[in-house]
């Protein structure tokens, strides 16, 4: 509410100087410049907007392509025998030997279970670390911010081979992986917020006889809520593109997930249908970005929050 | 003169301020227990260490019952997923081996051959020039636009909504779309493909990074504008500062953690890059050089990969004590950027 009134009280000024502004522009001249500069630069960002959304056009427009058109002439609009109507989505849905939705019923089920449980049990943990803070806690939560820093390509050989001797090898039990490697953000996020958070709720509660299960599920958990969207935004965004940990882990030739089944084809450049290619593409993207438009809030929130890990 | 002399007096009551604080507080952890501390035995310091500041406190005394279900899950999958694989990949990158069955220590062998392999130091010198030339772009072009969409003007919103778009895009697909478009431009103009132009190879990255993180970097510069105070923006403005002058003098120092943030963002982004590298060129084209193969566009990480994963498997201790190397030095550009906003949070 008052959110709302300082925002109309703002914009009424804001109108108000522009009013001001107005009645002086006949003599000064300032403001109509001021105003053509800043139409000029609407026009030009629209220009760039385009420029910036054409790749995902481009896969648009060459989804719906005969084969051969596709490398020959990847810029032109499909019309008379260049159009494949729906041929392309119905053929790209086994291109490669692997049914496409299979991969994105993987990526999928990977996703959000490591998410899920990313969540779950990091925000579990670092409550605890962050209220409890012995040596052991502290251990981990070290231990987790240098996890942050390590690039995947020092643990891939040797993670791959853990996960296999341990059957961590198919969608259900690859979120433990995830666990374990995506912990390190997590754990840092969730403990930054911990700690900002008044110990004397969870004090009250724990005094009024709340066990401490049922004071995390009851009183932190809610509280944690905003960390918690920041956190499983990072992760889905991490887990959905990631290409090279399912890769060396899962058993690919049982399971692929959406960029494993897109470097498949690439592999086999030339030999495969690339209007059926594009068709896949397109409708690995579209769910993405009917996720950003509607969580787009969200997202940018996570992000930002994010971006002070380092 | 007069401003140093308030700082002073400023400094002085607020040092005698927590003085004050420190006598009469009751929290063990700055008040007389700060003086106790240092008189009490070493077991007594052992136990504080191992249980914590909270030892007695009526929510986090039981609490540590539930230490199995509450840390038990994370710290197991940590231990499978990061802390036994990264020291046995410390002991590996000191063995010859193919499986890790059958490894034989051989001390610093791996590292000697992996300094000795011209793909490594070449791939290394690569991913550096790649990381700087991104890392100014990258940022500048942000910086441009997070400016310019802060400015108030039309459809601003929207904008910020195209350009964050390409961020939620994953690298492998990505690169499959760029490689199509520039199949599509270089056979329009009768050019070689990108996968036969080494020069084109290291730009169609650049452009293709410059296309998915300029929006993120642009929300982090975005949420730093918008924190500068208006009123300093303002009185910049009556004393009759220009616009430039606006932006050198109070804008950008007023934006120094954002730049901070977004620049060691995109160092660690351009040494880390793989899937993108995999996807766009795989490294290619290969030329001869003194009769070694050896991949023109190809970065540290994709490097590593090949090494593991070629048809070369006696390599693997090679490709591991490669991974070490590459570890330590993103490391160290993290650690940097840690000592960096430390000292800058002590001088503010």
């Amino acid at each position: 509410m008052t959110d709302k009134k300082t925002n109309t009280k703002k914009s009424e000024i804001k109108n108000a100087d522009v009013k001001k502004a107005d009645a002086k522009a006949p003599r000064t001249g300032k403001l109509s410049g001021e105003k053509k500069r800043m139409t000029a630069l609407t026009v030009v960002f629209s220009i760039i907007s385009i420029v910036y959304v054409f790749p995902v056009l481009a896969v648009l427009l060459n989804s719906f392509k005969v084969n051969t058109f596709v490398k020959t002439d990847t810029f032109s609009i499909p019309t008379g025998e260049m159009w494949a109507g729906f041929s392309n989505f119905i053929n790209g849905m086994d291109v490669g030997n692997y049914p496409f939705w299979k991969s994105a019923l993987y990526s999928l089920v990977i996703t959000v279970l490591s998410t899920l449980l990313i969540v779950i049990c990091t925000s579990m943990a670092a409550w605890y670390v962050a209220r409890v803070n012995s040596l052991f806690c502290k251990i981990v939560y070290y231990l987790c911010v240098f996890s942050m820093v390590v690039p995947f390509q020092m643990v891939m050989f040797t993670l791959s081979k853990t996960a296999d001797q341990l059957k961590l090898n198919t969608p259900w039990t690859i979120p433990i992986v995830y666990l374990g490697f995506g912990a390190g953000l997590a754990i840092f996020m969730f403990v930054g917020f911990v700690k900002s958070i008044p110990i004397e709720i969870e004090e009250a509660a724990a005094i009024d006889g709340c066990g401490p299960v049922r004071t995390y599920f009851s009183v932190v958990f809610p509280m944690l809520r905003p960390t918690m969207i920041s956190v499983g935004i990072l992760e889905i965004m991490w887990i959905w593109n990631d290409y090279l940990l399912p890769y060396l882990v899962l058993d690919v030739n049982e399971y692929k997930t959406i960029p494993i089944h897109i470097q498949y084809l690439k592999g086999s450049y030339g030999t495969v249908d690339l209007g059926a290619t594009m068709a896949i593409i397109l409708m690995s993207i579209i769910p993405v970005i009917v996720f950003y438009l509607v969580c787009q809030k969200y997202i940018i929130k996570g992000v930002a929050a994010g971006a002070v890990k380092g | 003169m007069a401003d140093e002399k308030l700082a002073k007096e400023n400094e002085a009551i607020e040092e005698s301020d927590d003085e004050f604080m420190k006598k009469f507080s009751d929290d063990p952890e700055n008040g007389t227990a700060e003086k106790e501390k240092e008189h009490e035995s070493f077991p007594s310091k052992l136990s504080r260490l191992y249980w914590g500041k909270n030892r007695h406190n009526p929510l986090t005394k039981p609490l540590r019952k539930w230490v199995l279900l509450f840390l038990g899950p994370v710290t197991a999958a940590f231990i499978i997923g990061f802390v036994w694989p990264f020291i046995q990949g410390i002991y590996l990158s000191m063995c010859k081996f193919q499986l890790i069955q059958d490894a034989e220590f051989v001390g610093f062998k791996n590292y000697i051959s992996a300094f000795n392999d011209a793909g490594f130091l070449r791939s290394f010198w690569y991913t550096a020039l790649f990381a700087i030339v991104s890392l100014v772009l990258i940022n500048v072009l942000a910086f441009a636009v997070a400016y310019v969409l802060t400015l108030g003007i039309k459809g601003s919103n929207l904008f910020r909504t195209v350009f964050f778009m390409p961020n939620l895009i994953g690298g492998i697909v990505l690169g499959y779309i760029w490689s199509m478009i520039f199949d599509g431009i270089f056979s329009a103009l009768d050019m070689p493909s990108i996968v036969q132009n080494s020069t084109w190879g290291f730009w169609g990255l650049i452009i293709l990074m410059c296309w998915q993180q300029i929006g993120y970097m642009m929300i982090i510069y975005v949420a730093g504008l918008n924190a500068i105070p208006e009123d300093m923006l303002e009185a910049a403005k009556i004393d009759g500062a220009t616009r430039w002058q606006t932006l050198y003098k109070v804008t950008i120092p007023n934006m120094m953690p954002s730049i901070t943030i977004c620049t060691f963002l995109s160092l660690t982004n351009g040494f880390k890059l793989f899937d993108q590298n995999l996807a766009l060129t795989n490294g290619q084209p290969i030329l001869l050089e003194n009769g070694v193969g050896i991949k023109q566009t190809e970065m540290l990480a994709l490097n590593i990969y090949s090494t593991f994963y070629g048809t070369n498997t006696s390599a693997r201790g090679t490709a591991q004590a490669k991974a070490v190397i590459f570890f330590i030095l993103v490391a160290a550009i993290g650690l940097a950027q840690l000592a960096y906003t430390r000292k800058k949070e002590v001088q503010q």
